[in-house]
């Protein structure tokens, strides 16, 4: 009995003297699948002792939602640049300590300028990785089904009903995010892509919608990057690195299937994805710390890598694959880049109509 | 004499009270709260903070004032789609009780049949696939059924098929996932009924020349009722609200409110318009909630009556 108490004694000395340490050794990171390399959590483990806990989505609604609902237990989380403007005025996030992210200096200033825009003065959140919105193949069976001369460079290809329905049988993705493919129907219409017209919306866009939805198999973002590479869809709308990872997974399971993704002559969406610390969040000086440890130009070389998406630290291109640098629908050409549009903030009542739309377009009423 | 008793009877009512209590007290922690809380959020309006909806109350200038918005429930008469999902989701679960039934009665016939020992390593058999998780076993589902999966490949393999057959994302892997896991849950409400049954009345109407299958239809049958309409509340009243089921098997038309309230929820950020389809949809299954209760309260009696 003595001995027990002696052995609670001292287990209640080590759990005051653990209270005592401000942060306990641990970061709860919230952040899309597949979008981060191999050694990136165990290196940082390595290096700060700091033991990551990861857990992932794949899609920015799930993520507003639980930020909405507060105490997400999260330190750090990954949301996309449009989204977060809201919930930056929504006032879930914690401005940035800059005294601890030595690296900021790292950050492309253009780009920052330009995401300005989004976060004022960019105190909220730093840039993680970018890409644009577009089209995966798979070559073989679209040029069975096209011909050979049939130019895939075009959006056609999915909002063309005439040209989608020979497709069908071969399988046919779409993203599950409204957001990204109204305004890219609207640029494909020749309208403005952040136009929140109503009419236009209610009008052009669902007929488009609803005359390509007989032929698109399923809706869901993450799915399409196994099924992209193990030929079980044949075109998917999809994310840049995550088509350019099944473009990888295809080759490299050489099962005969080749993918390719394709940035639409007529533009794309180009999105950013931003690493933010909710207000709530218990280990903000960890997060800190994981920020400027991502901003390091190894680091971020090694994500872009793996996941194939250009990130925002230009030391680091350097230290990038050539076969990823050099490919412009990767790093777009100037020219290329001259065709992108960013993604708009929609308000709630936009937000709400456009979420309708997509419900009904989904289930074909 | 008498005072000694007292506080034993004291006692043995309070015990009594505790015990009936807990069923109350469990009613009001995980249906009362929870439902006057989402009662709360239908009548608020979305924003743009954190919660994404307004206060119902505010107090201002020694004032209280309650706002209740009624915008959300008008709003569902005005979006069709929620009665089309409300239909899908009736239609959807009817027939997966029907199919349940369909499956289930003969099974638990059967189990009820066997000699006792062998009785319950069947059940057992029923119960022991829901030892592993609900969305294990769905996704489960999914590998077997997809174009790529082990029944295609495999009538491929025997020269039944030339093409895979499209099953999964169709209303098709729907109804399967849905009687597949709810399944036990009409068994064993069945099974429970069918075992008490007293073997001699069926003797009797053999002996009033009742062939086996009419002595079925007019003594087993009727007297299983309370049986069946249990199990086809279990099975009818959380299918009518799946939503796991159809968001990884069925395809994107197919409709349930399950998923329009995720969508509404998710998608649309409008938490108070997607508190207002969980209010209709409750109150809409009320009505076979309380069926079941007043099976449950007659089987309760002829049990007390015997």
């Amino acid at each position: 009995m003595k001995k027990l108490k002696q052995l609670m004694l001292a287990g209640s000395v080590a759990f005051s003297a653990a209270g005592v340490v401000a942060e306990e050794n641990v970061l709860n990171v919230y952040n899309w699948s597949d979008y981060i390399a191999e050694n990136t959590l165990a290196n940082f483990e390595k290096e700060t002792g700091i033991k990551v806990t990861y857990d992932v989505f794949d899609s920015n609604d799930v993520l507003e939602a639980k930020l909405l609902s507060g105490k997400t237990g999260y330190d750090l989380v990954v949301p996309s640049a449009t989204f977060m403007a809201r919930q930056i005025e929504a006032g879930v996030f914690q401005k940035l300590d800059m005294s601890k992210l030595s690296n900021h200096k790292e950050l492309d200033a253009a780009m920052m300028k330009k995401l300005s825009a989004l976060d004022p003065d960019n105190a909220y959140s730093i840039p993680y990785l970018w890409g644009t919105t577009g089209i995966g193949i798979n070559v073989a069976k679209v040029k069975e089904r096209l011909g050979d001369d049939f130019p895939v460079d075009t959006w056609d290809l999915i909002f063309k009903p005439e040209v989608v329905s020979k497709l069908a049988d071969c399988g046919v993705s779409m993203l599950d995010a409204w957001d990204e493919i109204v305004p890219s129907v609207l640029n494909y219409l020749g309208e403005d892509p952040s136009s929140t017209d109503k009419n236009l919306l209610s009008g052009k866009v669902t007929d488009v919608l609803k005359s390509i939805r007989p032929h698109v198999r399923y809706f869901h973002s993450s799915q399409y990057i196994n099924d992209l590479a193990n030929g079980d869809v044949c075109l998917s709308v999809g994310w840049s690195g995550d088509i350019l990872q099944a473009v990888d997974r295809a080759a490299e399971a050489e099962n005969g299937v080749e993918v390719a993704y394709i940035i639409p002559k007529e533009g794309a969406g180009l999105w950013f994805d931003m690493l933010a610390i909710p207000k709530d969040a218990s280990h903000p000086n960890n997060a800190h710390t994981f920020l400027n440890y991502l901003m390091r130009p190894d680091v971020i070389a090694d994500i872009t890598n793996y996941v194939w998406y250009p990130n925002a630290v230009p030391a680091s291109t350097s230290k990038i694959d050539e076969e990823i640098t050099s490919d412009p629908s990767i790093y777009p050409t100037p020219e290329v880049a001259a065709n992108l549009f960013t993604f708009p903030v929609y308000g709630p009542k936009f937000d709400r109509q456009g979420a309708r739309m997509w419900t009904a377009v989904k289930s074909n009423k | 004499m008498t005072n000694p008793v007292r506080p034993a009877q004291f006692l043995k009512s309070f015990g009594r009270g505790l015990v009936s209590g807990i069923p109350y007290f469990w009613l009001l922690l995980f249906f009362v709260i929870p439902f006057v809380i989402v009662l709360k959020i239908s009548f608020a309006e979305s924003q743009i903070a954190q919660p994404p909806f307004t206060d119902l109350t505010s107090f201002a200038d020694d004032m209280l004032t309650i706002s209740l918005n009624l915008f959300n429930y008008i709003d569902l008469y005005e979006y069709d789609l929620y009665l089309d999902g409300y239909i899908s989701s009736v239609k959807i679960a009817g027939i997966s009780t029907i199919l349940c039934l369909l499956i289930g009665y003969p099974i638990a016939y059967a189990i009820a049949k066997l000699p006792p020992h062998a009785r319950n390593l069947a059940l057992m058999l029923v119960i022991l696939p829901s030892w592993t998780s609900f969305l294990i076993r769905i996704y489960a589902w999914i590998g077997l059924l997809k174009n790529n999966g082990l029944i295609n490949n495999a009538l491929l393999g025997l020269g039944l098929i030339d093409e895979p057959l499209v099953m999964l994302h169709t209303p098709i892997a729907v109804y399967i996932g849905i009687v597949y896991a709810y399944l036990p849950f009409m068994i064993l409400p069945i099974y429970t009924n069918l075992v008490k049954h007293d073997h001699t009345l069926l003797e009797a109407a053999s002996d009033l020349g009742a062939t086996p299958a009419a002595a079925f239809f007019k003594v087993t049958l009727p007297l299983s009722v309370s049986g069946i309409v249990a199990g086809s509340m279990l099975v009818f009243i959380p299918s009518v609200g799946e939503f796991v089921i159809p968001e990884l098997l069925g395809g994107p038309d197919t409709l349930m409110i399950g998923k329009l309230l995720w969508s509404e929820f998710f998608n649309a950020r409008n938490w108070p318009g997607a508190s207002a389809v969980a209010v209709v949809m409750l109150i809409m299954l009320i009505i076979p909630i309380t069926i079941f209760q007043r099976y449950q309260a007659k089987d309760l009696e002829a049990i007390a009556d015997d």
